[in-house]
C-alpha cells in the first residue's frame, strides 16, 4: 500500500519540485490523490472532502523549506491534520470518584463487544482493579455462555441472570458489585442495529438504570462508509463517551475512525489487535494517521531531514555528485548521515524514488557496517583514489576490517558502478534534481 | 417485485429506507433536486456511489460508463439518468451471474456439503441457522458441523440454532481440531444418508496465515474422504464492510475456493456496495442476503433488486 501511494505521489511530486511556495494550483493534484487514499481507507466521502479542503486552506501560502519539496511538506501538513483530527493523544477510562465505576459497552452485531469486554476486564485487573463482567446481552444465543467462558479465561467474575431482561441484569450486576466490593462493572450489551427502535430503546433503558460513568461504542475497523450513520445514531441515543476500534490486526486501514471522530468527536480509547484476551492496546492517534495514509514514513523522514541534515554539507555533496567526484570518503560521510536517521531499511524505504530501485537491492545493516569497516581500514589516499588499490593493499584492508578480499572487491566494483551511473545521470541532470530534493543519495 | 415481495424484499427496502437523512446523499434525492444534467450532478452521483461503499475505483468506472451512455442516448431530462445508472451498475454485477430461479434448490449431490467461512462477527453462525432452516423446511435432512472450536460458546450458539432449524449437529469440545469435526460430520452424513452438511468455521481475519492454513486443511480433509466436497464454499460478508471486503474475498478464495457470497446485515443502513468490486474482480456471485435476525431472514440475491435498493432510501 505504502509503495502504491508513494509511487502515485511520486509522479505528482516531480512536477511540484522546484516550486518555492505552495499554491492552490500546484497541490490540487496531490490532494486528489490524498482524497483517493482516504476513500480507499474507508473514510466517509463527506469527511474526506472536508478534510482535503481544510488541508488546502492550511497549506496555501506556506513557505517550502529548503530541504524538502512542496509535496512532502503537504504530506506533513496532511499527517499533522489527521493526527489532530484523531485527537493527538490517548485518553484513558474515566473512573468514578466513588466506586464502582460502571462501563457500558455498546455497538452493532459482530463488532467485537463481548471479546472487548473480557479484554478490558483483564486490562483493568492488570492495573490493580477488581472488575465484574455483566452479561446483559440477553438476545444473542449463547452470548452469556461466551462471556462466562471468557470471564473464566481471564479470571474475572461474571454476573448473569438467565431469563432476565438486560436492564435487570445490569442493575443486578451493579448491586452485586457493591456487595462484593468489585470496583468496576463492565456491562456487555447485545449487538443492535441503530435502526432497530426497540433495541435502541433497551440500550437507553440500560443506561438510565445504571448511569454508566463511561459508555464505549465498539466499531469494527473494517467498517466502510456507513460508520458515520451508526456512530451518529448511537451517539444521539446514548451520548457515548469513547470509542473502541476492533479487528485492527487485519489489513483494513481503519478510516472509520476518522469518520467517527469527525462526526461525533469522542476520543477513541482502545484498539483490539487480536483474539487473545491480552490483545488490547491503548489508541495512539499518530500510529493510525500513519496507517491511514500508509506513508507516515515520509513524514518521519521530512522531520528527520529537517533536524539532521547539514545544509552546507549537502550543497557541497551535490556539486561533487554533479562533477562525479564522489569519493569513498564522501560515501562514508553519507553513510554516517543516513545512519543518524534510524534503521537503514526504513530510511531507504522512505526515500522518494527508492521504490523504483530493483527488488534485490536490499539493505542489510550489517553489510553497511562491513562497508564502513572496509573504508575505515583504507588510508585517506586510498579512499580518494581507489584505483591505487593493488593486491597487497587489498589484502591489508581485508585483514584490517575482518572481511575477505572478495567483499572488498565487490565494494570497489559497486563504487565504480555508482560513479559511472552518476556520470550518466549528472549529464541528464536527473540525479542532481533528486539529490536536491532529498539531500541524500542512495 | 413478485417473488421477492413474498420473500420479504420489502423488508430490505424497509431497512434501506431508514437511512439517516443528511449524511448519505441518495441518488434519488440528488436527481429530483437537480435542474439539469451537468458535471455537478455527475459528481454528486459518484459520491453517492462511494457513500454506498462501492469504492472510488469502481465508482469511477461506473461513472465513465454512465457518461458514455449519456452521450450515446441522451435522456430528455434528469429523470432519465437513473435508469442508465442502474443499467451500468447491473452490468458491473454481471460477474455475479443471474440468480437462479430458486437458489435454495439443491443440486443432486448427496450429501451436499457447504463450507461457511468469513472473518469474525460477520454472521456466519446466524446464516447457517437460517440456511439449515430453509433446507429442513424443504424436506431435507440437515447436519450442521460445529467446526468453530475456537470462540468461546460458539458450539452452544450453533446448537440453539440447530434446534430452532430442526437440524442435527456434530459438536466437539472447545479446542478440538476443526478439520476433525468437519471430517466426522461428513462421515456421519454419509452414514446417516443426510442431504445437506453445513460446516461452520471459526471467524478468522484473512491476514492470519496460520488460521488460513487451518482452513485449507479443513478443505483437504473433507476432500480426502469425499473428493467432490465441499460443493459450495460461502464467504459471509457484513454489508457494512468497506474496501477491505475485496481483500477478504481474495484471501478467503485463495485458501478455500469460495464459490459464493452471503451479504449479511442489509437491514441496517449499510448498502454493501463492495460486492460490486468483488463481482467485477473475482466473478464471485452473491447467493444470499441477510435482512434480519429472524430464522426466515435469509433471502436470495437478485442483482436487479440489489441495484434498485442501492439507489433507494
Amino acid at each position: 500500500m505504502f509503495e502504491d501511494l508513494s509511487r502515485k505521489l511520486d509522479g505528482v511530486l516531480k512536477r511540484l519540485r522546484g516550486q518555492g511556495k505552495i499554491s492552490e494550483a500546484n497541490v490540487a493534484e496531490t490532494l486528489r490523490e490524498v482524497r483517493r487514499v482516504l476513500l480507499d481507507a474507508d473514510v466517509n466521502y463527506k469527511v474526506a472532502r472536508q478534510f482535503v479542503d481544510d488541508v488546502l486552506r492550511r497549506a496555501v501560502g506556506q513557505d517550502v523549506l529548503q530541504s524538502i519539496t512542496p509535496g512532502q511538506l503537504i504530506i506533513k501538513i496532511i499527517y499533522d491534520e489527521l493526527n489532530r483530527l484523531l485527537g493527538t493523544q490517548n485518553v484513558g477510562i474515566t473512573f468514578a470518584p466513588m466506586p464502582p465505576t460502571v462501563i457500558m459497552v455498546a455497538g452493532l452485531q459482530g463488532s467485537g463487544k463481548t471479546t472487548f469486554c473480557a479484554k478490558l476486564a483483564l486490562h483493568l485487573k492488570g492495573q490493580g482493579r477488581f472488575p465484574l463482567l455483566a452479561a446483559a446481552d440477553v438476545h444473542r444465543p449463547a452470548a452469556i455462555d461466551q462471556l462466562e467462558v471468557l470471564g473464566k479465561q481471564v479470571g474475572i467474575p461474571v454476573y448473569a441472570e438467565r431469563g432476565a431482561g438486560a436492564v435487570d441484569v445490569a442493575r443486578g450486576a451493579l448491586e452485586h458489585a457493591r456487595q462484593s466490593a468489585r470496583d468496576v462493572v463492565i456491562v456487555d450489551t447485545a449487538g443492535r442495529l441503530h435502526v432497530d427502535e426497540d433495541m435502541m430503546r433497551e440500550a437507553e433503558a440500560v443506561k438510565t438504570a445504571v448511569q454508566p460513568h463511561e459508555i464505549l461504542f465498539v466499531v469494527d475497523a473494517m467498517t466502510g462508509q456507513d460508520a458515520v450513520n451508526t456512530a451518529l445514531a448511537f451517539h444521539q441515543r446514548l451520548q457515548y463517551s469513547g470509542a473502541v476500534l476492533t479487528k485492527m490486526d487485519g489489513d483494513a486501514r481503519g478510516g472509520a475512525a476518522i469518520s467517527l471522530r469527525a462526526t461525533v468527536g469522542v476520543p477513541i480509547k482502545f484498539i483490539g489487535t487480536g483474539e487473545k484476551p491480552e490483545a488490547l492496546e491503548k489508541f495512539h492517534p499518530d500510529r493510525l494517521a500513519s496507517r491511514i495514509l500508509g506513508m507516515g514514513d515520509i513524514v518521519t523522514l521530512v522531520e528527520k531531514a529537517q533536524e539532521q541534515f547539514d545544509e552546507e554539507k549537502a550543497v557541497a555533496l551535490e556539486s561533487k555528485l554533479r562533477k562525479a567526484q564522489f569519493t569513498l570518503e564522501d560515501f562514508m560521510e553519507q553513510l554516517q548521515e543516513v545512519k543518524k536517521m534510524g534503521p537503514l531499511n526504513q530510511v531507504m524505504g522512505m526515500l522518494p524514488g527508492m521504490q523504483r530501485m530493483p527488488e534485490n537491492v536490499t539493505v542489510d545493516e550489517k553489510a553497511l557496517g562491513r562497508i564502513e569497516a572496509m573504508i575505515r581500514s583504507m588510508t585517506p589516499d586510498e579512499r580518494r583514489k581507489p584505483q591505487i588499490l593493488n593486491g597487497s593493499r587489498r589484502k591489508r584492508i581485508a585483514a584490517g576490517s575482518g572481511c575477505t578480499v572478495q567483499d572488498l572487491n565487490r565494494l570497489i566494483k559497486q563504487y565504480e558502478q555508482m560513479q559511472r551511473m552518476m556520470k550518466t545521470l549528472s549529464k541528464g541532470g536527473k540525479f542532481g534534481r533528486m539529490a536536491r530534493g532529498m539531500r541524500i543519495h542512495p | 417485485m413478485g417473488i421477492l415481495d413474498t420473500l420479504g424484499f420489502s423488508k430490505l427496502k424497509e431497512g434501506l429506507a431508514k437511512t439517516r437523512e443528511g449524511l448519505v446523499g441518495t441518488v434519488t434525492r440528488i436527481l429530483t433536486g437537480a435542474p439539469k444534467i451537468d458535471e455537478d450532478l455527475l459528481e454528486r452521483l459518484e459520491e453517492s456511489l462511494i457513500g454506498a461503499d462501492v469504492g472510488a475505483g469502481v465508482a469511477g468506472e461506473i461513472m465513465k460508463g454512465l457518461r458514455r451512455r449519456l452521450k450515446d442516448t441522451p435522456p430528455a431530462d434528469v429523470s432519465g439518468v437513473l435508469p442508465l445508472l442502474q443499467l451500468e451498475v447491473t452490468s458491473q454485477l454481471a460477474g455475479s451471474g443471474p440468480a437462479s430461479a430458486d437458489p435454495f434448490a439443491l443440486p443432486p449431490a448427496r450429501p451436499y456439503v457447504i463450507l461457511v467461512v468469513g472473518i469474525n462477527g460477520v454472521g456466519k453462525t446466524t446464516t447457517i441457522g437460517k440456511l439449515a432452516r430453509r433446507y429442513v423446511a424443504a424436506g431435507n435432512k440437515v447436519l450442521i458441523a460445529a467446526a468453530d472450536t475456537f470462540r468461546a460458546a460458539a458450539g452452544e450458539q450453533l446448537e440453539i440454532w440447530a434446534k430452532r432449524a430442526g437440524a442435527d449437529i456434530v459438536i466437539q469440545k472447545q479446542g478440538a481440531d476443526p478439520a476433525a469435526v468437519a471430517f466426522d460430520a461428513v462421515a456421519a452424513a454419509t452414514a446417516r444418508k443426510t442431504d445437506v452438511v453445513i460446516i461452520d468455521t471459526a471467524g478468522r481475519l484473512h491476514t492470519r496465515v496460520n488460521l488460513m492454513e487451518e482452513l485449507k486443511k479443513i478443505g483437504r480433509v473433507i476432500a480426502k474422504q469425499y473428493p467432490a466436497a465441499p460443493h459450495e464454499v460461502l464467504l459471509v460478508l457484513d454489508a457494512s464492510t468497506g474496501q477491505n471486503g475485496l481483500q477478504q474475498a481474495k484471501l478467503f478464495s485463495a485458501a478455500s475456493g469460495v464459490t459464493g457470497i452471503v451479504l449479511t446485515k442489509l437491514d441496517g443502513t449499510a448498502k454493501g456496495g463492495i460486492v460490486l468490486a468483488i463481482a467485477r474482480d473475482m466473478q464471485l456471485p452473491v447467493r444470499y442476503i441477510g435482512v434480519g435476525e429472524g430464522v426466515d431472514d435469509l433471502q436470495p440475491f437478485s442483482p436487479a433488486d440489489f441495484t434498485e435498493a442501492l439507489f433507494q432510501a
